[in-house]
């Protein structure tokens, strides 16, 4: 019962979201504040994570293929197919559900607990556009994180199979191109806009809806996560349903 | 002028209001006191509208709130100043920034203008050299001023302020005390204050509204308070040695 009451409450806070707007000049600001914490600042650890994870994706594949028939431009394939499919846009975003999400919920919760949102209440301001609206706005950049994410997955699958000795750079670059399908690329950009709502808002909700003093802050932050990962993983397999069967 | 009409407000079933009726008059500082879980907070804030009452009625100005359009409302919200127990500063902004917040949210007016205007409230509650500063960066009782400076800044028709002076040392809560009093006979503004320090009751009581367990128990001013013969209040404001002996003093003379 209280899940579904949580759903239904978080539908009325979308609905409340897209209500009175805050004023422009202020509304800027929040956006852009927003951006860079949420975006420039996690283009580093999606870089670091990429990059070995698609080194790793290429050695593994490389270290399977035991059959001599096989030929070794796979390594290049199954290393394109994991990162622009799977990798990039849906783990990337359950890393991110952790890193932007819990940094939401804590920041929105920290500031219900020192009643910020309270005086924010009083003054007539919508607080939900307020806090979550410009948080929707940063994120939806975040098809460009995961962009960067699939072209420094790759790069890393490359290093690591070219400079491991596992294939050749040509038999590498030859195996990203075999078999391309363009509508992956749209499929994992579909996916990535949704999951983008999803991180934005669901950690706001946890952040706004919670009741407490600090240790709850803690607590909210860690049940966002759960959250945001859960609902990215079933919104992802639902995706996938619809657009690739 | 506010004036609350029988007000009933429950949680899970218990009545934390429990009918109370009274009026809070402008230019005065009218004080509610009473004990941790008196309902003083909660009263506090159905009077702000972020608890909506059950029953019974809030009136501004003779108009009900639950009567009130959107449009009503909100202007109503931007004649409200609140100061908050924790001061509820914005932390990412200066103390500049949070007296300007207001204005900028709610006027057309040039950021330099804002400015000019922020400086002159700052002046008013004497902070010096803490426009640039950050809320984690400056004292408790200056942080109560920087408050007090937001919520006077759009001059407000409305103050309220929750335990204005908690957690402060006592010479800075009289100052804090007397600059709210100040305020409200300058700015002409109905004030309502939220505590249980019983420095501020004698301080600045004009209106004094003593709740005990969700009721009103006692009203009056801060000169009837020794005179009365009220059990409930008296045991309340004279639970100290020292203020027993005040009454003693106040009534021999």
């Amino acid at each position: 019962m209280k899940i579904l009451s949580n759903i239904g409450k978080y539908f009325l806070m979308l609905q409340s979201v897209f209500g009175k707007f805050t004023k422009w000049r202020i509304l800027k600001q929040l956006i852009l504040k927003d951006i860079d914490s949420l975006i420039i600042g996690s283009l580093g650890i999606v870089s670091f994570i990429s990059f070995f994870v698609g080194g790793v994706v290429s050695i593994q594949t490389a270290l399977n293929l035991e059959n001599p028939l096989l030929p070794k431009n796979l390594i290049g394939f199954a290393t394109r197919q994991s990162i622009i499919l799977e990798f990039a846009p849906t783990f990337i975003s359950v890393i991110m559900a952790g890193k932007v999400g819990s940094y939401i919920t804590s920041s929105i919760g920290t500031m219900r607990v020192t009643e910020q949102i309270d005086a924010l209440e009083v003054m007539g301001i919508n607080t939900y556009n307020y806090l979550i609206f410009p948080k929707i706005v940063a994120l939806s950049l975040y098809p460009l994180v995961i962009c960067l994410s699939m072209f420094l997955g790759i790069f890393g699958g490359y290093i690591a199979c070219v400079y491991g000795g596992f294939s050749s750079s040509t038999e590498f670059v030859e195996g990203i191109q075999l078999d391309f399908i363009p509508f992956h690329i749209t499929y994992a950009f579909i996916k990535t806009i949704f999951f983008s709502f999803i991180l934005a808002t669901v950690p706001s909700f946890h952040g706004y809806f919670m009741t407490g003093g600090a240790l709850e802050v803690g607590k909210a932050s860690t049940v966002s996560f759960v959250w945001t990962s859960v609902v990215i993983i079933l919104l992802n397999y639902l995706i996938t349903q619809l657009l690739l069967t | 002028m506010i004036q609350v009409d029988h007000i009933i407000k429950s949680f899970d079933g218990t009545q934390v209001l429990q009918g109370i009726s009274t009026v809070f008059e402008k230019g005065k500082t009218n004080l509610i006191i009473g004990q941790s879980g008196s309902g003083k907070t909660v009263f506090l804030k159905c009077l702000l509208g972020l608890f909506q009452t059950d029953s019974g009625k809030i009136l501004f100005e003779n108009k009900a709130i639950s009567e009130m359009t959107v449009n009503e409302r909100s202007v109503l919200r931007q004649e409200i100043g609140m100061v908050f127990q924790g001061s509820a500063l914005f932390d990412s902004m200066t103390v500049e920034e949070n007296i300007m917040f207001p204005m900028q949210m709610f006027t057309d007016k040039e950021n330099d203008e804002i400015r000019d205007r922020a400086n002159e409230v700052i002046k008013r509650v004497n902070l010096i050299n803490a426009n640039e500063k950050f809320p984690d960066e400056i004292s408790g009782g200056m942080k109560k001023r920087v408050a007090i400076a937001r919520s006077i800044v759009m001059n407000p028709k409305y103050l309220f302020c929750d335990e204005p002076n908690s957690g402060l040392d006592p010479k800075t809560a009289i100052l804090i005390d007397n600059l709210i009093q100040e305020i409200t006979s300058e700015y002409n503004i109905t004030t309502v204050i939220n505590s249980h320090d019983m420095n501020s009751v004698m301080e600045i009581g004009e209106k004094i509204v003593f709740l005990l367990n969700g009721k009103k128990a006692w009203e009056g001013t801060k000169e009837d308070i020794f005179t009365t013969e009220n059990e409930a209040v008296s045991n309340f404001v004279y639970s100290s040695d020292l203020f027993k002996k005040v009454r003693e003093m106040y009534l021999k003379t």
